[in-house]
This record gives structure tokens, sequence and C-alpha cells, in this order.
């Protein structure tokens, strides 16, 4: 069919269907929560006021919305070459060990401006060190991307484990985790950003990689549309045949990708470390790597989307442990099934609504040129 | 009224800016064979998808058999009775022929009634409309013209009335055209309507009743075929007159520019695709190769193309030699001075998902005219696609439109636009005209000409033995991976036919 594809406005197509399937997503979430006994109106209002209410809350919401930029552009480069990253976990936890030898190394001699620079070369270095290895491995071996990146996720698991229990755990100390940063290793807190807007951080971890990850984002966007590298990611990612028909060398253009795939992720690993708990613990990414393959869904690989969408389930992890909170019989794992709510109807069934809105605005369009003709009759 | 089958009144369709259908009015008689024809992007697609369900009319009313019907997807189709074949064809190709054509009328989900019933009625067809087809081979393993009889199996099985047939030559053999003209003079005999949606004036001349005229989105004329003339259609789809069979001068054939030397290609299984080729082209040249479509010409062009590794042989692009057994670089070839268009633009040539103006620079995106250092030059990309889209009337006219939204001929003017602009020395194409209309064919075979006219050599693959015999200044014929013979453009269609089917060629090789 040599025809033009059915297209929606603008804002239909990136306002309103996402809109309308978030509106589901919530709307059966709250029938999970009717089904256990609560309130669904309480707790959408510990949600939203959990996650808006105060400075405070608001500050944790966009201190978990960082995290996931990070994870969700990993993701998103990857994807624009055609592969699919999941192992953003990994790349994120190794990522850290860049952030802990910086501030190990200087905290004590030098300010956060000093060292911050230097974690973030390194925490990339780290992560995209993580990412090259799978890369190398499709490029060179065939080895799929999907398993590598998941198995280097148990490698790097067990790796942070060895390395915090035997060789970046301070002397004598029984918990497993560096030790804590002096101030040279601390990032300052985004207080003076709440206060324009007349609000109060309070004890929120909001901190200034928060304006690295809209770098990162505006980044990620130049090099994938406005480079000759993301050009030919790209025409990677779209076509396989293509790309060796225009001479791109698709090896190491893999390798590549994944790198800085790698390097975002591993990116992540500054927001906990250095901006909140100031020394590099266990599992410290808390699934952040998984989520970002969501955010990166919803924002459909693209900057503008992949910021609402992290600062969207930034409001689902600060509002849904305010509902964890406040209505005990909530657990923790009731947020999760709301989370994967919003990733089933957000991201997998993207589509479900798509053909009855088509039809809506067909129909309107038909009626608005029916009206004109009859004026001009 | 009751010999119309099927009517459209007053469509009218708009995808944004484009107005695809303007106001069609159209009648199609019961029992005939009625023709529709128009360059691309006329919207003659846009207007079959309506009437098959895949998009809905902005306005205006369909009505079958008398009953203004409303035509929502395609089983309200199905259920108007009318079926349509598709230009790439629906099915599974592991599937049988019987399990294709029941998939989607299953009847029950317990499948062992359905498939007695189904291989019953299938018989039944087969002999009614003599479309013979083994109901248990593997789609498959079956050639493209049986393929396409399943799909009109497929159609009859749910009762369609009314045929829709896209292009549906433009993957035949003449011959399997031919068998399929007399299916479905048969279908007609036996009462069904037919469309056929063609750019071929041929076709329609040799086998419709009717024949409606778009352009632009309208529909300008409906003549009986009878008492009409190529001439007069083509005028009226084009809107001026053309020339249906482009001039060409004597060549003044220069120096060699592209040697090819017992080049051989195995395919990854190991089988010999191209079997130890050799031939010169001159600078000032055509030479076409002309054969039935997989005895090797696709190979060898990729061979030579540098996307695909040969087994042994040597090529020399402009007396220098081209390393085609070891690691291929087409981007080095290209800044050699090799241009290609590939046979397949919609997988190879072009990435549909870009916007016009990317796919423009795509194989030549490291020239620095489009870079600022590893940034593109976005403003110098978008005003070089838009001065090739004026010099070859790409339309629409828009350099930022997504490929996928051009209609053939002008993709593939993309991609021609892409690879002579730059002034190659060696110009290798691929079914240069492969679903593409009249008025952008002439325009095709025009440029190619020029480019031998300026002194470039040219390497022409085509199934078309039209197109070759047009263009070539020397014919070699291919079969099976070989080169059987050479021969003139004067060469009778016999003569090459029977090279073609390997007859001829054997005889030669034996003497």
């Amino acid at each position: 069919m040599s025809t033009p594809y059915a297209k929606l406005p603008g804002w239909v197509e990136y306002g309103l269907v996402p809109l309308i399937n978030l509106a589901v997503a919530f709307i059966v979430a709250g029938l999970v929560v009717l089904l256990v006994g609560e309130n669904p109106f309480e707790a959408a209002y510990h949600l939203i006021n959990g996650a808006f209410g105060r400075g405070e809350y608001i500050g944790f919401t966009l201190y978990y919305a960082t995290t996931f930029i990070f994870t969700g552009l990993a993701v998103a480069v990857a994807f624009h070459c055609g592969l699919f990253n999941i192992g953003g976990e990994g790349q994120a936890y190794v990522g850290g060990i860049g952030v802990a030898l910086a501030c190990l190394w200087l905290d004590q001699t030098m300010p956060w401006y000093v060292v911050f620079p230097i974690a973030i070369v390194g925490s990339a270095f780290f992560g995209a060190l993580w990412a090259f290895l799978p890369g190398w491995l499709q490029a060179k071996r065939g080895s799929h991307i999907v398993i590598t990146t998941i198995m280097f996720n148990f490698i790097a698991s067990s790796l942070m484990v060895y390395l915090l229990t035997r060789v970046l755990k301070p002397l004598g100390s029984m918990a497993p985790q560096t030790r804590t940063f002096a101030e040279g290793g601390q990032l300052p807190k985004l207080d003076w950003l709440l206060s324009v807007f007349g609000l109060n951080i309070g004890t929120a971890p909001f901190n200034i990689s928060f304006l690295l990850a809209l770098v990162a984002a505006f980044a990620v966007w130049v090099l994938i549309w406005r480079t000759k590298l993301g050009y030919e990611m790209r025409t990677m990612g779209h076509s396989a045949s293509a790309a060796r028909y225009a001479g791109i060398r698709e090896s190491r253009i893999t390798v590549i990708a994944m790198m800085i795939s790698g390097g975002l992720a591993g990116m992540m690993a500054l927001n906990p470390i250095m901006g909140e708990q100031f020394r590099m613990q266990l599992d410290f990414v808390q699934g952040a790597g998984f989520v970002g393959i969501a955010v990166a869904l919803m924002g459909r690989s693209h900057p503008g989307g992949i910021i609402p969408a992290a600062i969207l389930f930034g409001v689902l992890y600060q509002g849904g442990a305010e509902i964890a909170f406040e209505m005990p019989s909530i657990s923790r794992d009731m947020i999760v099934i709301i989370q994967g709510l919003v990733i089933l109807f957000a991201g997998a069934l993207e589509n479900m609504f798509r053909p009855a809105i088509t039809r809506v605005f067909a129909m309107r369009g038909q009626r608005a040129a029916a009206v004109v003709q009859t004026k001009g009759a | 009224m009751d010999n119309i089958a099927i009517e459209l009144r007053g469509i009218d369709k708009s995808f944004g800016p484009v107005h695809a259908n303007k106001n069609i009015n159209l009648k199609v008689r019961k029992g005939t064979i009625h023709g529709i024809i128009g360059e691309n992007g006329a919207g003659k697609s846009t207007l079959m998808s309506i009437l098959y369900g895949f998009y809905q009319a902005d306005s205006g009313e369909i009505v079958v058999d008398g009953r203004p019907v409303s035509i929502r997807d395609p089983n309200a189709a199905i259920s108007a009775g009318i079926g349509m074949v598709h230009q790439h064809f629906m099915l599974v190709e592991n599937f049988t022929v019987l399990e294709n054509v029941m998939l989607g009328a299953e009847d029950s989900q317990i499948l062992n009634k359905g498939i007695a019933k189904a291989r019953q009625e299938l018989k039944r067809l087969e002999k009614e409309y003599a479309l013979e087809v083994n109901p248990d081979a593997l789609i498959e393993e079956l050639p493209v013209g049986l393929q396409q009889r399943v799909e009109i199996l497929k159609a009859l099985y749910r009762k369609a009335d009314i045929l829709i047939l896209d292009e549906p030559t433009g993957v035949l053999t003449p011959a399997e055209a031919d068998h399929l003209f007399r299916i479905l003079g048969q279908l007609k005999a036996q009462g069904k309507t037919i469309i056929l949606i063609t750019h071929k004036l041929r076709e329609i001349m040799a086998i419709t009743d009717e024949v409606s005229v778009m352009r632009r989105g309208e529909m300008v004329a409906t003549r009986t075929t009878g008492e009409t003339s190529v001439e007069e259609l083509a005028e009226l789809m084009v809107g001026r007159r053309v020339l249906l069979r482009v001039q060409k001068g004597e060549g003044t054939p220069g120096d060699v520019k592209l040697s090819v030397q017992g080049l051989t290609v195995k395919d990854s299984r190991g089988v010999t695709m191209v079997d130890d080729v050799s031939f010169d082209v001159r600078a000032g040249e055509i030479v076409g190769i002309a054969g039935v479509a997989g005895n090797g010409q696709s190979e060898l062009l990729e061979a030579i193309a540098g996307i695909r590794k040969a087994t042994s042989g040597t090529v020399l692009l402009n007396g220098e030699s081209v390393d085609v057994t070891g690691h291929r670089d087409p981007a080095a070839l290209r800044a050699r001075g090799l241009a290609h268009v590939p046979e397949d633009r919609h997988h190879v040539g072009l990435v549909l998902k870009f916007e016009e103006s990317e796919n423009a620079i795509l194989g030549y995106h490291n020239d620095p005219r489009y870079l600022n250092g590893v940034f593109l030059d976005i403003d110098a990309i978008r005003k070089d696609a838009e001065e090739k889209i004026a010099k070859y009337d790409i339309r629409p006219p828009n350099a930022r439109l997504k490929t996928a939204n051009f209609s053939g001929g002008n993709q593939q003017k993309i991609v021609l636009a892409r690879e002579m602009e730059r002034g190659p020395d060696v110009l290798i194409i691929g079914q240069p005209t492969r679903g593409v209309d009249v008025g952008a064919i002439e325009f095709i075979h025009k440029r190619i000409i020029e480019m031998r006219d300026q002194g470039k050599a040219v390497l022409l693959v085509s199934v078309e033995l039209d197109e070759i015999r047009a263009l070539s200044d020397r014919i070699l014929v291919m079969f099976a991976g070989r080169v059987v013979g050479e021969r003139s453009p004067d060469a009778t269609e016999g003569e090459l036919g029977l090279l073609m089917a390997g007859v001829e060629g054997r005889k030669e090789a034996a003497e």
C-alpha cells in the first residue's frame, strides 16, 4: 500500500492517547485496591499528596525521577540502534565503582565540584565497560544482546558483593558498604531550585545530578538526531540491510552504541551514591535499571518523552511509598502491581485505544467538513 | 440499475494536507473486468483501501448491489462480497495452501470438521474456475504465480463476488501473467466482477472491458476499453503526451570502467548463485542483464556493489582492483565512483521510517558537505534534498515527509536522485522501474540514458525484458548463475526468451 497512514493531531498523539492509557491503568489499579478492601480514592489521594503534597515530597519524586531519566536514556540509546539493552541494572551497579573510587580518592582533599566531574567520567567509564563486553560479543560473535546483558546483571551483582564485602569495605566494619564520604563526596541539594517555587526541600535528597540528567537528555537528543553517529545508529536500528548497503560498519556501531548506553546507565549511580547515601551500599540500584526499560518504552525512546515518563515513575515510587505507609493493608508489593499496570497500559497495550480514538477524530473531521460545506452553500 | 455491482458516490479522503481522493464517482458493471489506472500517488491504492475497509472515507457512499454499505474493516468488506488480492501476498509461508485458505474462516474451534469442509469447497472452486493447486503444498515451496492463485482462492472461498486485484502482474513472469488473465477471463465468465488496478497499459488493453483513469486524486475519465487506445490512456493518466518508448541515440563506448572476471558467488548454504561470470562495461554504454528472476542477477549486483562476499574472481573498477572476496566496504566503493541503485528499495535502498532528506544522504553521510564535524548539517542536508526533489520532480515536494508516505515511483526517484547526482563513473541499477508507473518510467529511462550519454558506465539488471531491450546497448542473458549469451538489443523477444529459459544457451555451450 503506497498511501500515507492515518495520522492524529500532535496533541492527541502525544498528549491524549498517553493520558487515556494512564487513566485506564489507574482505574484498573483502583479496582485492585478495592479488591483488597481499601478505598481507592483514599489511595489516590495518598499517591498524589505523597508525590506533590509538600516541597519535601516533590523533592523525593524528582530524586527518583533523576535516576529513571538516566536508565531510561540508556535503554533508549541502545534501542535506536536496534539493540534491546536490558542490562541497565548491572551497568548502573558497576558504574557505582567509578563514583565510589572518585569519592574515596578525593573527597577529603577536594571540593565537590572537582570530585563531581571525575565521578561522572568514572561512572560512565565503568558503566560503558560493563556494556562493552555484551556489545562486543554481539558484534563479533552474534551472542544475543538480551541474553548477555541479563547475564551480566547477575555477574555485576556477584562482583559488587565481592567488592563491597572484601575490597571497598572499611576494615572492621560489618556493613557491606564503603565508608561515608567527606564533604567533597556529597553533592549539593537543589533546595534553591525548589525555593524559587516557594517550596521547602526538607530532608529530600533532590540534588544537582538532576540537572546533569537534563543535560544528558539534551545530549542524547543531539546524539540521536543531530550527529553522524546517531544517524548511523538509527539506520541500523530501522534496517540492518540498508545499513549494510550504506557501508555502515555494524559491529563498530553496535559496540559504540552499547557503550554509550552503558555509560548513561552508569551515571545513574551518581544520584544515590553522591546525592543521597554518601557511600556505596549493596544493591543501591534497586531495580532502577529495569524501570528504565518501562520509562524508555513509555517515552517512546525520545528524551522529550523520557523526562515526563521518568517523573511519572518518580510519582509512583514516592507516592506509592506514601500509600504503603498510610494504608498498612496496601503493601509495597501492591505498589509494584500498580506500577506494572501503568507499564502494561502505557507501554505494552499502547495501541489498544488508538483505533477508537482515530475513528472519533475521523468523524469529527467529517462533521467539520460538512459544516464548512453547508456554510459554503 | 441492476447490472451495477458496485458504485462509489462522492468518495473523499484526506491525510492531513494530502487530498488523496477528491469526490470520486465510479460505477462497475456486474460481470465485467474494470481497470483502474493512474500514476503512483494518483490515489488508486487509497480508493481500494477504502473499498476494502483499511481506511474510512471522510465522506461519500459505497453502494454494493444497490444497497448502501458501511465498510469499517476488511471483515465488513468480505461480508459485502468484496475480496482483495494484494500486491504483496498475505500468506503464511509455512502453512499449506488449505490452511491458508481457511485461515480466519475456520468455522469452529475444532479444526478437523473445518478442514474437511474446506478441502471439499476448495476442490469445487478449483474445478469451477480451473484454478488447480495442490491443497497440501506448502506456500513457501510454490512459485509466485501459484501463490497468487491461492490468494484468489482465498477470496473466492469467502464468497467474494467482487475481486480487487492490486498490481497482480508485478511479480509474475510473462507466461504466468498470461495464465492469470485466462483465470480472470474464466472468473468473469462465471459472473464475477473484477477490479484490476495496474499501471501497465498493455494489460488494460488486453483484458479489461472498461477502464477508469485517476490523476492526482481525481477520477478523470472512464472509457470502454475497445474504444480507447494506449496513447489516449497514457495521456489521460499523466495529463500530457508521453513517450512510451524513450528515444535513444547511438552510444559511444569508451574505456572499460567496470571489469568483472570469473566472478563466482556462493550463498550461505554453499549453493553457487553466480558461476564464473565475466564481462566488461565501458564508459558511455549500458549493459543490460536479462534473465528470469532468481538466476543470480541479484547476487551478481550485490557482489559488485560490495554488499555480498564473492567466493572467487576479480572486479576492476576504473582499472583498479576491488577486494571482492575479503572485507567488503560499500562506502569505499562509493568513494571510488561506484553508485548502486539496489533492487529492493524498501529494505536496502531506503529506510522507510526516515524523513526524505535523511534518505537522500544514505551511504553518502560521510560526505563533509553534510557534516559539521561530528554533527549533521541539517540545513545543508535539507537544502540538498530540496534541490533533488525539484530536479527529479519528487512528489509531494516535502523533504521532511516520512519516506514510507511516498509512492513507489517517488521512492525510487529518491534513490535515483541520490545515486545519480553524485556523478559516479559506474552506475549499477537493479530493477529501476519495479512498481513504478508510466510517467515515472519515462523519466527514469531518460535519466539512465542521460547518464550513458554523459560517459558513465551503466550496468542494468531487470526482469522486464522490454526495459532491457529499450535501454541496453548490449544484452547479457543470465541463466542458472551463468552468462549464457550476449545479444544486441535488436534481438527478438523470442530469441532472448529462449536464452532466458536456458534452452538456447545449453546448445551454444555444447557447440
